[in-house]
């Protein structure tokens, strides 16, 4: 069957199962039911601390089949994955699904696992490195779900995907299990990814290399959600958990892509007192940061907030005064964290109120303006950011769609070519997000604006800004890099793109 | 209507990604270079490059400039060779002398014959940076009419005269007016040597107001991040258009009631007056400011 995108899907998928078809960005809204949470009630004098990760594993039981979840604070720095899932090996168990918020390449370890058959699924919303390629290449038994950030929570949330026992990576953890990410040697600030899986797994253990006496201060994750804490020597390497990537590009195109952006951003009227803003840590989508800062400087003027993974640079902002508070789902740097630590307006959210469609509104729903990458981007405006040129999995939506559906302006910022290739196709190898979200593409070569956006592209055509068709767009990168050949596909699906509703926009199938 | 070149930004010629967005970054004109950016082993293959650069990439509006190298190198007839045939705007020569400037000439009427373009269709930008060029710059301009401007080249020029360079550049300020007004004299652009420090972007404005201060019509660039400055510098001010508007209406009013010589705010306004007016109302219409 084909979604409304056009995307061929079956009706079923082995590994996976019934297919929900994507129908539209709202199209699955209304009355939604949480799950109903078991609780092993804890009476007064038990102990929560435990030795290691072979006794937790034990106490918790896992066996067989069984779904344990991880987050991704401490990003390519994180040990607990590893350790974890390595431990779960050598007691001999096996088809385990693997639900971890985002895969880096140190997770590589567990390529072996997958292939001696220990982890059979996995569940994530954003993986690049060698897990991801193998993946791509076929390894695993089942497809991967991919989910977005607040798609995630709303499947944990809804019980669409159950969690046996949630693993929580914790930078301070007390006695008694209450977890905070601000302290300690792998502090990483906001833990707004694992707040549901704290909340609706059955079980949920603290791996901590920060264990102080009760209680903890500030409380992030509360007692009242864990089951036990292992203390171990380390959850994490603090080189790979901040991010060093948080710079400004010093690229020209890029400057100017992020000029034209914020001259755009400017002239649909949205930068004003009140205003909202989320931007990614990329080096152009900060360029647009830095044009955005100098406009608001120039002109007084006060937002209300930021939002998402926070970085240095909008802290920056925010103690200027630019923006009256941030929310937080993770601290991209030192500074960030630092910053979370010294003010409560800079504030946490969970991935749930970041992103979730069908909570009581997320975040995202308040948001003005967001700025967004592509790997590729085709002539309806859908938006790829899952798979490379070469059709293997090296990335995800992460928080693409879920801000790109809540926000009043959604900006795309990219390089019209990368590298040899042209960016502008006739069709996306993977749709993540829906062209419907995407309002604008902002090359250095030109402007696009989506066709359904005739208030945009009014008030643009006032402007000296280089307005064109997406096809026009195409065609000038063509012209210089030429058409390049359609990748060949297999017809195994190697990964299930949900969308934030839980619907499936598309699917990854294995290259041939 | 003329072509302006307020800014000219050097490419290095063996960049393959700076050569597809050398158009974009929003100058006047790019020089794509094949000299000082290339190294002795790379000659060939920039020069292979920065021909299908020419051949399939478009620069559209933006003037385009490829710096060969000297004449006195092995590379430079090579270069003008391959280079000529694909039609840039202009070469740039470095160290030109008035009799190399011949040779060029009489090498670009051939290729331009054996091409089919139309003969005298690719100019010339000649960088004076030795002391003989700068003594010789007004015949160097006369040398053909393919000389369009004059790249006043600072670093080679300090080298040659074995002075010291310096940020405020005391120095090239008698080579800044030799070169200003041998330009003026024979109406083509003069263009001022690069400022060289990419970061200090105060030096960079004030050095291209001395330049401008001086009669210079542009300024070249190394880095992409200096245009911007450049064009603030070379762009009329609103309080400098308001007045040049006011002097024109004042000058309608005048030869309507048939007055040769006229006054505007107690001051008399003759030619030299309304002809800065019209220039000024002129640049600021084509730079869209109004």
């Amino acid at each position: 069957m084909k979604n409304t995108l056009g995307r061929e899907i079956p009706e079923y998928i082995e590994g996976y199962g019934k297919v929900t078809p994507f129908e539209g960005a709202f199209k699955h809204t209304g009355i939604k039911t949480k799950k109903e949470v078991k609780v092993n009630s804890v009476t007064p004098k038990q102990e929560k601390v435990l030795n290691s990760i072979e006794e937790v594993i034990d106490k918790v039981g896992i066996r067989d089949g069984m779904t344990i979840s991880f987050h991704h604070h401490l990003r390519n720095g994180d040990y607990v994955l590893n350790i974890v899932v390595e431990a779960i090996a050598k007691k001999g168990i096996k088809n385990i699904t693997v639900a971890v918020s985002s895969i880096f390449p140190n997770h590589a370890p567990l390529i072996e696992h997958i292939k001696n058959g220990v982890v059979t699924k996995i569940v994530t919303n954003y993986m690049s490195g060698p897990v991801a390629q193998e993946i791509s290449r076929g390894i695993l038994k089942n497809p991967v779900i991919m989910h977005t950030h607040g798609g995630r929570a709303r499947a944990i949330e809804s019980g669409d995907l159950h969690i046996d026992v949630a693993f929580i990576a914790a930078p301070t953890a007390d006695t008694y299990g209450n977890i905070n990410g601000l302290y300690g040697k792998s502090a990483c600030g906001a833990l707004g990814y694992a707040v549901a899986d704290a909340e609706c797994a059955d079980r949920v253990v603290a791996i901590t290399d920060n264990l102080v006496p009760y209680p903890a201060c500030p409380i992030e994750i509360s007692q009242i959600y864990v089951d036990y804490i292992v203390p171990i020597d380390s959850i994490g390497d603090p080189g790979g958990i901040v991010s060093g990537t948080t710079q400004i590009t010093n690229d020209p195109v890029g400057l100017k892509i992020a000029k034209m952006a914020s001259d755009l951003m400017v002239a649909t009227g949205l930068v004003k007192d009140e205003m909202s803003f989320q931007t990614g840590a990329g080096g152009i989508s900060l360029a647009v940061a830095a044009e955005l800062r100098k406009y608001m400087k120039e002109n007084g003027i006060v937002g209300s907030f930021a939002s998402g993974g926070i970085t240095g640079y909008i802290v920056d902002m925010f103690k200027e005064g630019l923006f009256k508070s941030l929310f937080d789902v993770q601290c991209f740097d030192l500074q960030a964290v630092e910053s979370y630590v010294s003010t409560h307006k800079h504030q946490r959210m969970s991935a749930s109120m970041y992103g979730n469609p069908d909570n009581k509104g997320a975040v995202v729903n308040n948001l003005d303006i967001v700025i967004l990458g592509a790997t590729e981007i085709d002539t309806n405006f859908n938006v790829n950011v899952t798979t490379g040129s070469d059709g293997a999995i090296m990335g995800g939506s992460g928080g693409h769609s879920d801000t790109a559906a809540g926000a009043k302006l959604t900006i795309i910022v990219t390089q019209l070519m990368k590298a040899r290739l042209p960016i502008i196709v006739d069709n996306v190898t993977t749709i993540t997000t829906p062209g419907e979200s995407i309002d604008v593409i902002v090359t250095e070569r030109g402007i696009a604006i989506n066709p359904k956006r005739l208030d945009i592209i009014e008030k643009l055509n006032k402007t000296n800004l280089p307005i064109m068709t997406i096809q026009e767009l195409k065609i000038i990168a063509e012209n210089m890099t030429g058409k390049p050949k359609k990748i060949l596909l297999t017809d195994q699906i190697v990964a299930v793109i949900e969308y934030r509703d839980g619907s499936i926009i598309d699917v990854v199938r294995k290259p041939l | 209507m003329k072509r302006l070149r307020r800014t000219m930004l050097f490419m290095p010629g063996n960049n393959p990604g700076m050569l597809q967005n050398a158009g974009i970054l929003g100058a006047d004109s790019i020089i794509l270079d094949l000299e000082d950016a290339v190294s002795l082993t790379e000659k060939d293959s920039a020069r292979i490059l920065v021909r299908e650069a020419i051949k399939t990439v478009d620069y559209s509006n933006v003037e385009l400039v490829v710096r060969v190298n000297p004449i006195t190198s092995e590379f430079a007839l090579k270069d003008i060779d391959v280079i000529a045939r694909v039609k840039p705007d202009a070469l740039m020569i470095p160290k030109a002398t008035e009799e190399e400037l011949k040779t060029i000439d009489e090498m670009l009427i051939n290729i331009e014959r054996e091409e089919g373009f139309d003969v005298g269709s690719i100019k010339l930008i000649p960088i004076v940076e030795t002391a003989y060029g700068l003594q010789n710059v007004y015949n160097i301009i006369k040398s053909c009419h393919r000389i369009v401007a004059i790249l006043l080249g600072g670093e080679d020029l300090t080298s040659d005269l074995g002075i010291k360079r310096t940020k405020e550049g005391e120095e090239i300020f008698y080579a800044r007016n030799q070169v200003s007004i041998a330009c003026r004299a024979m109406k083509v652009d003069s263009i001022d040597t690069p400022f060289t420090d990419t970061s200090d972007f105060e030096g960079l404005a004030k050095d291209t107001m001395k330049a401008k201060s001086l009669g210079f019509t542009g300024k070249a660039a190394i880095s992409p991040k200096h245009i911007d400055t450049i064009h603030s510098v070379y762009a009329p001010t609103v309080v400098e258009i308001k007045h040049a508007k006011r002097v024109l209406a004042a000058m309608e009013e005048a030869e309507s009631e048939g007055k040769g010589v006229f006054s505007l705010d107690g001051k008399m306004v003759d030619a030299p007056v309304i002809n800065r007016a019209k220039n000024t109302v002129e640049l600021a219409k084509l730079l869209g400011l109004i």
